[in-house]
This record gives C-alpha cells, sequence and structure tokens, in this order.
C-alpha cells in the first residue's frame, strides 16, 4: 500500500543522500550545489505529499513559493562560483582554506 | 492499486538512483545530467499526487531554467577532471554512516513503523478528485487572494536575486563604446557650440 | 529675644567669614577689628542674656530656628535651648574667646618669621588665624547653645575640625601635623563611640531633641538590649557610656588623652583658648547637659568616675617630669580635665560644670602667662633654659601666681571652691569606686601643687640660665599680651567665691541638671554649706589644703634650697623616671598597634588582595583564559567549506537524535 508514509520515507531518503553527499564531495564545489538543489526536492516532495493526503492545496502554494527561492538561490550561487573561479582559477574545495583562523 | 504502486516504486527507485548518482560521480557534467534525470522522475511522482501543475512548472522552471544554467556554468569551468574523486572512498564509511544513522532515525518517525499519524486509517485513502478537477485552477485561486502578499515578496526575492547576479559576474569592457542618455540630456550649448568670428570669405 | 539669641553665634562667624575670605584685602589691622567686634559682640549680648537668665529671671528658651528635614518622624533641626547652664557656658566661652584674641594681636605679631620664604600657606597667616579662632568661637557657641543632638554634634565635629586646623597651622613643621592628624585622629575614635549613642538615642527615642529625649528618659532606663547574643545590657548604661566615649576623646581622658599634649604644637593662644578653657571643656559640658539621662545608669556613672579618678592623678605625675613650659600646663589641664569627670561621675554636675567655668579662666591665664614667657624669650619653650624672671616680667609673674595658686587650691582663690566641693563630693557620695577616686583626687592635690610650684619656680625664681644674648632683649611683653593676663587674672581670683552659693548650692542650674535622690552627695555637702567664708574656714579641717602646702613646700624645698636633689631623685628612681617620660607608654603602643597595624595590614592587602588576587588572578587571568581559550577554539576555523557543513549535519544528527528520543 502505498500510503503518505511511503512518500515520506522517500523524501527522508533523498535528504540523507544530499547530506552524505556535502560531506563527501571534497573537490567539486558545484556538487555542493546541486546537493543543495536535492535536498530542497525532498522538502518538496513532503510538501506536495502532505497537501494531497490532507486534501489542503496550501502544501503546494508552498512548494511554489520554494521553487521560485531555489531557482533564485541557484542563480546567485553559481554566480559566486564563477566569481570564485575567476579569482581562484580552481573549484576545488580543498583549496578554499584562506578564512582559517 | 497494484499498477499505481510499480509505477510509484519504479519511479522512486529512478530517483534515488539518480541522486546516488548525482554524488558518486566523476565527471560533474554527468552529475549535472543526473540530477535531471531525478527531477524528470519527481515530476512524475508528483503527477501521481494529482500535483499537475507543479509537476511542469518543475520541469519547465527547474530543469529548463536552473539545470541549464548549472550546465552552462559547469561547462564554462575549465576543470580538471583527474584531481577529482580523492579522498571519496576515504570518508565513505563515515559519510555513509551519517547518512545511515539519519535516515534510520527519520524512517523510525515517519516511516510505516511509526506512529499512526502518519500511517493511520483515515490519511491511507486520498480523496479522489473529479477527472476535470482542475489542479491549475484551484492554485491560481489561492495564490492571488490568500497567498497574494508571499506572492509579491517571491517576485522581489526574483528581482534581488537578478540584480545580485550580475552585481557579482558582470564585467565591464574598458573599451565599448555606449551611450549615457542622462548626460546627453544636459549638455548645454556652451558645450558644444562655439561661434567664432570671421571674417567673410572675400569673394570677388 | 530670639534675634539676639541668633545673633551671639553669627556675629563670631560674621568676623570669621570676613577674616578667612578678604583678610588679603583687608590686612592685618582689618582682619582682627572684624574679628574682635565680632567676638566682642557675641560676649556683650551674652553677658546681657547671662544678665536676663539669672537676675532678671528669663525663662529658659528652647525654640527652632530652622528645620533642615524631617525623616520617618525624626526632626533634624537647628534649634537653642538656652538655660543657666548655657548662659554660663556662653559667658565663658566668649570671654576667653575675646581674651584670646586681644592676645593674639601681640603673639602672632611676627608671625612671619615662621614661614618660609614665599610660602603659599604663610601669606596671610595673621589674618587666617583670626578668622580660625572666631570660627571656633562660633562652633562651641552653636555646640553650647543646642537643644538636639544633631547640632550638638555639628558643633563637635566643628570645634574638632578647627582644632585640626589651628593645631596644624605652621603647616610646614612636620610635628605640626604629625600632632593635628593624631589630635584629629584620636578625636574620631571618641566621635565613633559619640555618634553610635545618638543613634542608640534614636533608636530607643525615635527623637533627637532633648526635651523630648530627657521625657522619655525613664521609660528608657527600664528597657535592656543584647548585643551579644546571650548577655543583657541596660540600655540607658549603653547609651551613657557611648556618648562618655565621645566625651572621652573631646575631654581627653585616658586612654584617649594623647592628642592633649601634642597639641601644644600649635600657638599658644590656642592652647589656651581650646584646650584649656573651652573645646575640651566640651565633653564635660556634654555629659552635664545629659544628667537625665546618666542620673538612670550608676554603671555608667561607675566608669565615668574611675575613668576620671585615673586621668586625674596619672596626667598629673607626667607633669612633674616635664621641661617643656607648655607642655607642663598641657598635663594639667589632663589632670584638672579628669577632676571634672570624677565630679561628673558622682553626679556632682554642678560642682564640674564650677570647676570647668573656673578653670577656664585660671588654666586659660597660665596659658596665656607662659605664651608671655614664650614671647619673651624668643619663642624658647624649655624651662631648663630660663629662671629668673621676676624682676624682668613683673607683670606676667604676678598674674601667673595668681593662677598657679588658683590653680592648687589657694584658700579663697576661685579654684579652692570648685576642686574642694569636688573633693567633698566624691568622699560624700556612695557610688562604686567612689574611694578609689577619693584616694586619686587627693594625692592629685600634691601632685598638682608640687608641679605647679616647680613650673613656677623654675621660670620665674632660681639661677638665670639663658643665654646671654636672649637676656639682653627680656623685658615684659606688650599690654596687648598683659592686658588679658590681667583680664584673666580678675576672675581666677573672685569669681569662685562668689558663685559657689548660686551654682553649688542654690537653684541655678534647675531644670538644666537632674540628680536622682540617692546620688546627691552634693547636697549633702550642701548641708553643711554656710556662705564662702564658712567654707574657707571648712577647708582649713580637711587634707586638701595640707597637702597642698605641701607640694608647695615640696617643690620649693626641691628646686631652690636643694636643686642637687632633683637629679639624684631622678638617677635613683629611674626607672619610675622612664614611665612617666614615656607618658605610660601609650604613645608607643597606638604607634606600634594601630600605626604599624594598619600599615601592616594596608602591605598584606597589597601584596595579596591587589597583586596576586586582582592583578594576578583577575585582570591577568582572566586575559590569560581568554587567551588560552581562543587557542584552542581557533582550530575549528579550518577555512574549508565541508568541514563547517560536516558540523551543520553533526548539529542537525544531534537535534533530530533528541526530538526522536525524548
Amino acid at each position: 500500500m502505498i500510503g503518505l508514509s511511503s512518500y515520506l520515507t522517500l523524501g527522508a531518503i533523498l535528504f540523507s543522500i544530499s547530506i552524505a553527499g556535502i560531506f563527501l564531495n571534497r573537490k567539486n564545489v558545484v556538487v555542493l550545489l546541486m546537493c543543495i538543489e536535492l535536498m530542497l526536492l525532498s522538502a518538496n516532495i513532503n510538501f506536495v505529499a502532505f497537501s494531497h493526503y490532507l486534501n489542503d492545496i496550501s502544501g503546494q502554494v508552498f512548494v511554489f513559493f520554494i521553487l521560485t527561492v531555489a531557482a533564485a538561490e541557484a542563480a546567485i550561487g553559481l554566480a559566486i562560483l564563477v566569481t570564485l573561479f575567476r579569482n581562484r582559477r580552481t573549484i576545488d574545495v580543498e583549496q578554499l582554506d584562506a578564512m582559517k583562523g | 492499486m497494484i499498477f499505481t504502486d510499480l509505477v510509484f516504486y519504479f519511479f522512486a527507485g529512478m530517483l534515488v538512483l539518480a541522486g546516488l548518482g548525482v554524488i558518486s560521480s566523476r565527471n560533474p557534467v554527468h552529475s549535472a545530467l543526473f540530477l535531471v534525470l531525478s527531477f524528470f522522475s519527481c515530476s512524475a511522482l508528483w503527477l501521481l499526487l494529482q500535483a499537475e501543475f507543479l509537476a511542469i512548472v518543475l520541469v519547465l522552471v527547474y530543469v529548463g531554467a536552473v539545470m541549464v544554467l548549472f550546465l552552462f556554468v559547469v561547462m564554462m569551468l575549465d576543470i580538471n577532471l583527474t584531481q577529482m574523486r580523492q579522498g571519496f572512498v576515504r570518508y565513505l564509511p563515515i559519510g555513509a554512516l551519517i547518512a545511515l544513522v539519519m535516515v534510520a532515525q527519520m524512517v523510525w518517525v515517519v516511516g510505516p513503523a511509526g506512529p499512526d499519524v502518519f500511517s493511520g486509517e483515515q490519511l491511507a485513502q486520498a480523496v479522489q478528485l473529479p477527472a476535470d478537477h482542475s489542479n491549475t485552477r484551484e492554485l491560481g485561486k489561492v495564490l492571488y487572494t490568500d497567498y497574494v502578499f508571499p506572492f509579491e515578496v517571491a517576485s522581489v526575492i526574483l528581482l534581488v536575486a537578478i540584480v545580485a547576479a550580475i552585481a557579482l559576474t558582470m564585467r565591464r569592457r574598458e573599451m565599448t563604446k555606449y551611450q549615457t542618455p542622462g548626460k546627453q540630456v544636459q549638455v548645454r550649448k556652451a558645450d558644444r557650440l562655439r561661434i567664432m568670428k570671421m571674417d567673410a570669405e572675400g569673394g570677388e | 529675644m530670639e534675634s539676639i539669641y541668633l545673633a551671639i553665634p553669627l556675629a563670631s562667624l560674621f568676623g570669621s567669614i570676613i577674616a578667612g575670605f578678604l583678610g588679603g584685602i583687608i590686612g592685618r589691622k582689618g582682619a582682627h577689628t572684624v574679628t574682635i567686634v565680632g567676638v566682642g559682640t557675641s560676649f556683650v549680648l551674652s553677658l546681657y542674656v547671662l544678665y536676663q537668665h539669672v537676675f532678671a529671671g528669663v525663662e529658659a528658651y528652647n525654640g527652632t530656628v530652622y528645620t533642615w528635614m524631617v525623616s520617618e518622624g525624626i526632626r533634624f533641626e537647628v534649634g537653642f535651648l538656652v538655660d543657666n547652664l548655657t548662659v554660663m557656658m556662653m559667658a565663658v566661652v566668649t570671654g576667653v574667646s575675646l581674651a584670646v584674641h586681644v592676645y593674639t594681636i601681640g603673639y602672632m605679631a611676627d608671625d612671619e618669621h615662621n614661614w618660609p620664604k614665599d610660602s603659599l600657606a604663610g601669606k596671610n597667616s595673621y589674618q587666617r588665624f583670626f578668622s580660625y579662632i572666631s570660627l571656633f568661637t562660633f562652633s562651641m557657641l552653636m555646640l553650647v547653645m543646642s537643644n538636639n543632638f544633631m547640632q550638638l554634634f555639628f558643633g563637635w565635629e566643628a570645634v574638632g575640625l578647627v582644632s585640626y586646623l589651628l593645631i596644624g597651622f605652621w603647616s610646614v613643621r612636620p610635628t605640626a601635623i604629625y600632632a593635628n592628624l593624631k589630635a584629629f585622629l584620636v578625636n574620631r575614635v571618641g566621635d565613633f563611640g559619640f555618634i553610635l549613642g545618638i543613634a542608640a538615642v534614636v533608636l530607643y527615642t525615635g527623637s533627637l531633641d532633648y526635651v523630648e529625649v530627657f521625657g522619655k528618659a525613664e521609660a528608657v532606663a527600664q528597657q535592656t538590649m543584647s548585643i551579644f547574643p546571650g548577655s543583657e545590657w541596660s540600655v540607658m548604661t549603653v547609651i551613657c557610656i557611648l556618648l562618655f566615649i565621645g566625651a572621652m576623646g573631646k575631654s581627653a581622658q585616658v586612654p584617649l588623652h594623647v592628642w592633649l599634649p601634642d597639641s601644644m604644637e600649635g600657638p599658644t593662644p590656642i592652647s589656651a583658648l581650646i584646650h584649656a578653657a573651652t573645646m575640651v571643656t566640651a565633653g564635660i559640658f556634654m555629659v552635664a547637659r545629659m544628667s537625665p539621662l546618666y542620673e538612670f545608669s550608676e554603671t555608667a556613672l561607675s566608669v565615668v568616675l574611675i575613668i576620671g579618678a585615673i586621668t586625674a592623678f596619672a596626667m598629673g605625675l607626667i607633669g612633674i617630669v616635664q621641661n617643656d613650659i607648655k607642655r607642663v600646663v598641657a598635663y594639667s589641664t589632663l589632670s584638672q580635665l579628669g577632676y571634672m569627670t570624677v565630679a561628673l561621675g558622682v553626679s556632682a554636675y554642678s560642682a564640674a560644670v564650677f570647676h570647668l567655668m573656673t578653670h577656664a579662666f585660671f588654666k586659660a591665664l597660665l596659658f596665656l602667662a607662659a605664651g608671655s614667657v614664650i614671647i619673651a624669650m624668643h619663642h624658647e619653650q624649655d624651662m631648663r633654659k630660663m629662671g629668673g624672671l621676676k624682676k624682668y616680667m613683673p607683670i606676667t609673674y604676678w598674674t601667673s601666681l595668681v593662677g598657679s595658686l588658683a590653680l592648687i587650691g589657694f584658700p579663697g582663690m576661685s579654684g579652692f571652691f570648685s576642686k574642694d566641693a569636688i573633693i567633698e563630693a566624691v568622699h560624700h557620695s556612695t557610688i562604686a569606686g567612689h574611694q578609689f577616686a577619693y584616694i586619686m583626687v587627693l594625692s592629685g592635690v600634691f601632685v598638682t601643687a608640687f608641679y605647679s610650684f616647680r613650673m613656677f619656680f623654675l621660670v620665674f625664681h632660681t639661677e638665670e640660665r639663658m643665654d646671654e644674648h636672649t637676656r639682653s632683649h627680656l623685658h615684659e611683653t606688650p599690654w596687648v599680651v598683659t592686658g588679658p593676663l590681667i583680664a584673666l587674672a580678675i576672675p581666677s581670683f573672685l569669681i569662685g567665691g562668689f558663685t559657689i552659693g548660686p551654682m553649688l548650692f542654690g537653684d541655678f542650674f534647675n531644670g538644666a541638671i537632674v540628680v536622682h535622690e540617692g546620688h546627691d552627695g552634693l547636697a549633702r555637702v550642701g548641708e553643711h554649706f554656710h556662705g564662702a567664708w564658712s567654707f574657707i574656714e571648712h577647708g582649713f579641717a580637711g587634707p586638701a589644703l595640707y597637702l597642698a602646702a605641701l607640694g608647695v613646700f615640696a617643690a620649693w624645698y626641691i628646686y631652690i634650697k636643694e636643686p642637687s636633689i632633683a637629679e639624684a631623685t631622678r638617677k635613683r628612681f629611674s626607672v619610675i623616671y622612664n614611665i612617666l617620660d614615656r607618658k605610660y607608654g601609650f604613645d608607643e603602643f597606638n604607634e606600634w598597634a594601630f600605626g604599624g597595624g594598619s600599615r601592616g595590614l594596608g602591605k598584606r592587602l597589597w601584596q595579596i588582595g591587589d597583586v596576586v588576587l586582582i592583578d594576578g588572578l583577575v585582570v591577568n587571568g582572566s586575559a590569560k583564559l581568554v587567551g588560552w581559550f581562543s587557542s584552542v577554539v581557533r582550530h575549528l576555523q579550518t577555512g574549508l567549506l565541508y568541514h563547517y557543513a560536516f558540523a551543520m549535519i553533526i548539529g542537525v544528527l544531534m537535534l533530530l537524535t533528541l526530538f526522536v528520543i525524548i
């Protein structure tokens, strides 16, 4: 039986995959941003599932806004990335430690 | 029922596999493409959940715009592929452990074995909507009345994003010529015109 | 009438302010003129008030001049209580003050020689002195005229302050500074007890006004308080003893007497005014004024008696071995203050105040005479360098003789009446300790006679021991100096006989002084009293006269007939001589215990408290702690993005666990 809990489980799995992704990749800042998108996606799945099973449209409205914000954030994140690359000529995360205390 | 379950499992599996592919690809372009795949499967899942508008929007906006942007950037950056993937294996145990712990905890709460809130009888069956129920209309009815203020705010956020992205990345080219209408309008006659007295050319 | 009462202190204050602030402008003549006018006005008005109250039968006046504040029902006011006790004190204070003012014109005439060149304090020092002594007159008047404890305390502190200023008048001398600090600090110890006493009064009676407090005295006397858990003390005893501690400080009773001899560092006029006639008698006056309270506590009266008796005798003994002329008179003052305190202790308050009055005159006279001698000897004060001054300074000689005779109690002189009255009162008293006191005061008569005439003979008789230069300049001092001497000699002679009847055995102090039935030794003396002449005859029957005569004879014998005896006695009894010379070790003890103790405490607090604890542990320690902590924490900042992300993830995980488990 596919119920609400299945969708929520799916969201949980996706979320932890993206957490692992953030932690595991040391070489590529772009993949980091992509993992963030995955995280947002898992949250969206939760919202839509709840909206469907509770028969409340506001879940979908919220997803609408999350989508908007995610798009904006992706744009800015990539702009930062581009600037970083222009200045450092690398996107290797391990070499970006100028803020070391 | 069975059919929808199978569809669900198919797309859910594809989603998970695509996610795993995102984080474990050697080539960042591959990662981006896996992400596109995950978005598509998610869109299918949302269709199952009868959120048609969002499913389409996901494909149009997210895949069509955001992922394309990602691909632009990835392909623009000159990445040295051989240095990737170092350290991935070394930290894999810890990362996997953390992820598994997190999954376990969350599933324990929201999953089938969890408290009845999420898998209770009344939630198992969703309301069946008629065939001509327009998800878009429902969304629109709410969006421009109850949620009009967040709507406006969202547009401002997008504006801010545009301005920020441009401010961060625009490089002016020194040599290009361009007009500044403001300055053009402020011009005075004395800046452009100089009247000189000259003797008339003698013409015989 | 009220405006006259107000004018009396204010006239002196006015003179003081003008001389003080405008001294540089109005010059020396202006300063002494304005202050003498001020004090003279106070004196004349005091005499008028005295006449009104004593002879014209005006009622005692008790009124408020100004209400400063009212706090929880306690009124803090400036007010006057003018009864016979007050007018007597006022007349004495203003009279002696006026005499001293005139005397100072001569004494401080060449004061600029005492200061180094271009010393700031030395500029206009003459005017400053006059301002101070007028200020003192004002303070003392406020003290005696007060009708409540707060104003009493104000006057108390003010006279202490002026005493400090005047003892250290020659502030360029280290001995003077040492002396004025000592005076102020010892006085402060007394004031501490005094303030506690006033606080106890307010606590148990809820008022600072004399009349209200005296009205509630009987009720308070029934109460007890427990200071240390388990022991109950009578409230009245505690109050009276605390107030007496204040009197001990101000009137220099043992052990708070140590400041008086050092106060001789100040110029002689103020030794006469403050440390003989008026300020030191403030304590005596205060106890007499508080007689309604003291009568309820026999314990306190015994304490007063014993301390007074010890002071009377012990201080006299020290006077025998002093070589400085002013010091002899200072110890004599201490001893006589002891006599007054003894009189208070046997509830003979009127006798104490009577002795206070006569003593003011003859002691001021003795001091001023000593000052006259000092001027003539070009500020030489050591008696071993004087001698034979009789033929050079006749007026000083005769007035000194009158003063000394008054001091030892020669029949007919004022001192005789007051001293004998005290001795008789002690004899007839029943309070605990009176036998000890009787022995002490009687022995004191011999000692007093001995040291007074020792001084007299050494200075005016015996061979001349000064150097030739000084001797050639010896002459009688100017009339501004000898005038006051004569002015003071007259009451030293006469006033005793005329006033003993009404004051001691009449109703002069009715209403001002209260004595309970059982304590009234003086009344028993009064039963035998038939007038001044019969009192003189009665004196021939008692031991005091003969002791005094013995003392004079001993002094004559040792210092005039066989001078070698003095030296031989000193060598033979060197131990006793040493003890007396070191003033029973009080000064050394204070120096070691309180001076050394405070310095030691300060040093400990500095070394341990300040350096180790505050500087080391708190100030530097906290800085070091912060430094160490940040050196550890800084390693968290790796600059690597995934470390930060990892930290965030761990945080999320922990929160998750928290919410799942709990």
